[in-house]
């Protein structure tokens, strides 16, 4: 029970009888296979019904929307399978943004000065919700609420008090304002069709995570720390640094979104992000993460996030009465996570006869 | 001898200040004027003392701007007057009405409210009638507010507002307008949408979630290339109005936009021709009106409005008269 563990529990299949298996029940297994089930069922459906869909520039909207949610769902999405919740995650992305814009400003500093800062911040509080869920042992359902209602009166608060309004003033003639704005929120376009950087950013933050989870040592830890963080510490994984790196790697992305939407829209309101925490927790689940840890990839985290992006957007598309939109929402998230279950036990029931 | 010391106490001040601000500016430009903190600070000289409490309740959600604009007003109505102002808010309808229920308790010469859900807050409004405190209503609750109990209104017609906007669109020859409601279940929000579909019968509605700007671009992106046909967007609210622009650039959409209520960003897109025109309520007013009037019931039994609510808007502000009013707007007080 000692050293033979290096090899880390991947998945919570069996070992014995994952060789027995063919490609199709393999494949069945992986977490992103119902999402992406579900995706495709979707996907079909609305080029059915919402001719305006049928566009490239339409897709690439879909994706825009999807990549704003999904940069920080794939850190919302490791951090589950690392068997932690982070609630602070949609405030984050406000104050990131809020802390660069009215340093900045208030001081007239350069702006790239200002994200460095806002990213240290941000760190900080990643770190120090991290830090809160293992030093204390409360569940970071409960922490990290309370940095939310820290962080969305501060946000507030703090705002008033230094621009005397709720909104931060407009930063887009400040120094180092082009450098930042084609970083996080340029735009280019292929014939028609308009590619936002965000999009570019998602699939290589996508990418990443996937080659951290499936790939590395690192990876490996993440699992065994979600599965079971005693015998993951048993077998000598740093739990507390993999919690508190997970934390924080949720406050990098939020980071990176705040950015996003300081520079897009070079005024940010103190009020904003509130409720998006949900739809990153809802990207990851829907992309067959386990609420309860351990089991989960990035692919289906991202997939996630496209299925929502995409019905969110479709509804337009498609023309519906938009006083039913979250109804239409709420419909097609059920359907999706059922979709993915259904495929999920599929694949145990013929692993197991 | 004192003044000239005093005087050249300053030139010293404004010089170092001077300097400051270069040194500032050499690190960026575009930053907050260097002289903004003091005027901040500097108000009008206090006219009378008059020593009142009013209670200000509003249904404020956490986070607009446009409530900063009713604050300022009131608090400068208040300062003039010598008047304590308790501001609070709750946009829970239960919530607002235990606000208001405290301010009668703890017994203030006059309570402000808005009257969003006039039917919840009627009670608590009671029983401020009741302990002889007077009520004033302003921003919403146009249709019920003497009913209810308020004894004056201050604010728009959200309705008349809402056709008026419709008719000048329909006069500038739009033929499809999409309605842009940023709040799900407001009542206000609807009643504009439903003033502009009066003027401009082919008006549709959309709903976005306004605490989300890359997801409300996006929704009116996806929505300006379903329906092409649209030639006018209405916004309800200056921050998405900025949004829609973003989007109908995404989108190469043709279309032109109208918005409800002013920020500074929406000021400038209206004098830089991006935006038609804006409705304005005038917030500012909202606030100084409500408070001055409480001031002049309890000080002298004035009444305003004759038994009528008085209107602050629907104000126009397009290029003809921006130049005069976006001063105001960057003062927080348009």
């Amino acid at each position: 029970m000692s050293q033979t563990v290096t090899t880390p529990p991947t998945a919570p299949t069996e070992a014995s009888n994952r060789v027995t298996l063919g490609w199709s029940n393999r494949l069945l297994a992986r977490p992103e296979v119902g999402a992406l089930v579900a995706a495709v069922v979707i996907f079909i459906f609305f080029l059915a019904v919402a001719p305006a869909f049928r566009s490239p520039a339409s897709f690439f909207t879909v994706l825009y929307q999807s990549s704003t949610i999904g940069i920080v769902a794939v850190a919302v999405g490791m951090l589950m399978i690392g068997g932690e919740f982070d609630l602070s995650a949609g405030v984050i992305v406000t104050t990131a943004g809020l802390v660069n814009a009215m340093f900045c400003y208030q001081l007239g500093i350069n702006l790239i000065v200002g994200a460095a800062l806002s990213l240290v911040f941000s760190l900080a509080i990643g770190f120090l919700n991290g830090y809160l869920v293992v030093r204390t042992g409360i569940p970071s359902f409960l922490i990290t609420l309370g940095t939310f209602f820290v962080l969305q009166g501060a946000n507030l608060g703090v705002t008033k008090l230094v621009t005397g309004s709720v909104s931060t003033p407009n930063i887009n003639q400040m120094d180092g304002y082009k450098a930042l704005d084609a970083i996080f929120a340029s735009s280019f376009k292929i014939g028609s069709v308009t590619v936002e950087a965000t999009v570019l950013w998602w699939f290589l933050f996508v990418a990443l995570s996937a080659w951290i989870l499936q790939r590395t040592r690192i990876g490996n830890w993440i699992y065994a720390v979600g599965g079971n963080a005693d015998s993951a510490r048993a077998v000598g994984v740093p739990v507390r640094g993999v919690k508190i790196g997970l934390f924080m790697t949720v406050s990098f992305l939020g980071w990176f979104i705040g950015m996003h939407t300081l520079y897009k829209f070079d005024t940010l309101q103190a009020g904003n992000g509130i409720g998006n925490e949900f739809l990153y927790i809802i990207a990851a689940v829907v992309g067959g993460t386990l609420l309860t840890g351990g089991f989960g990839n990035a692919i289906g985290v991202a997939i996630g996030a496209f299925i929502f992006g995409m019905t969110s957007l479709c509804i337009v598309y498609a023309g519906w009465d938009p006083n039913w939109f979250r109804a239409f929402l709420g419909v097609m998230l059920l359907l999706a996570v059922m979709v993915n279950l259904y495929v999920k036990k599929l694949s145990t029931a013929r692993k197991v006869g | 001898m004192t003044p000239t010391r005093t005087r050249k106490r300053l030139t010293v001040v404004a010089g170092l200040a001077t300097a400051a601000a270069l040194a500032l500016a050499a690190c960026s430009g575009g930053g907050a004027p260097a002289a903004q903190q003091a005027a901040a600070g500097s108000g009008g000289g206090a006219g009378d003392n008059s020593g009142y409490t009013v209670a200000m309740i509003t249904h404020e959600t956490p986070g607009d701007t446009f409530w900063d604009k009713i604050k300022a007003g009131a608090n400068q109505a208040a300062k003039n007057n010598g008047i304590t102002l308790k501001y609070s808010n709750d946009p829970d309808p239960a919530k607002q009405a235990t606000l208001i229920q405290n301010a009668v308790d703890s017994k203030v010469d006059g309570i402000a409210t808005t009257l969003a859900t006039p039917d919840a807050l009627a009670g608590a409004v009671k029983s401020a009638d009741d302990a002889g405190i007077p009520v004033v209503a302003f921003n919403s609750g146009i249709d019920q507010y003497a009913q209810v109990g308020a004894s004056m209104y201050f604010g728009s017609d959200e309705n008349l507002a809402g056709e008026t906007a419709g008719k000048r669109i329909a006069e500038a020859g739009g033929k499809k307008v999409l309605c842009v409601i940023q709040a799900a279940g407001s009542v206000a929000l609807e009643a504009r949408c439903a003033g502009v579909k009066k003027g401009v019968a082919a008006t549709e509605n959309i709903q976005v979630n306004g605490a989300d700007d890359p997801s409300v671009v996006s929704a009116l992106q996806a929505k300006l290339a379903q329906d092409k046909s649209i030639d006018y967007i209405v916004t309800l609210g200056a921050p998405i109005a900025l949004d829609a622009l973003k989007a109908m650039d995404a989108a190469s959409s043709s279309a032109k936009l109208v918005t409800f209520d002013l920020n500074v960003d929406a000021a400038q897109a209206i004098k830089d021709k991006k935006i038609e025109f804006s409705i304005d309520q005038q917030p500012y007013v909202q606030g100084y009106l409500a408070v001055q009037a409480l001031y002049l019931n309890k000080k002298n039994g004035n009444d305003i409005g004759g038994g009528k609510p008085v209107l602050t808007g629907p104000s126009f502000v397009d290029a003809s008269n921006i130049d005069t009013i976006l001063p105001f707007a960057k003062n927080n007080t348009r």
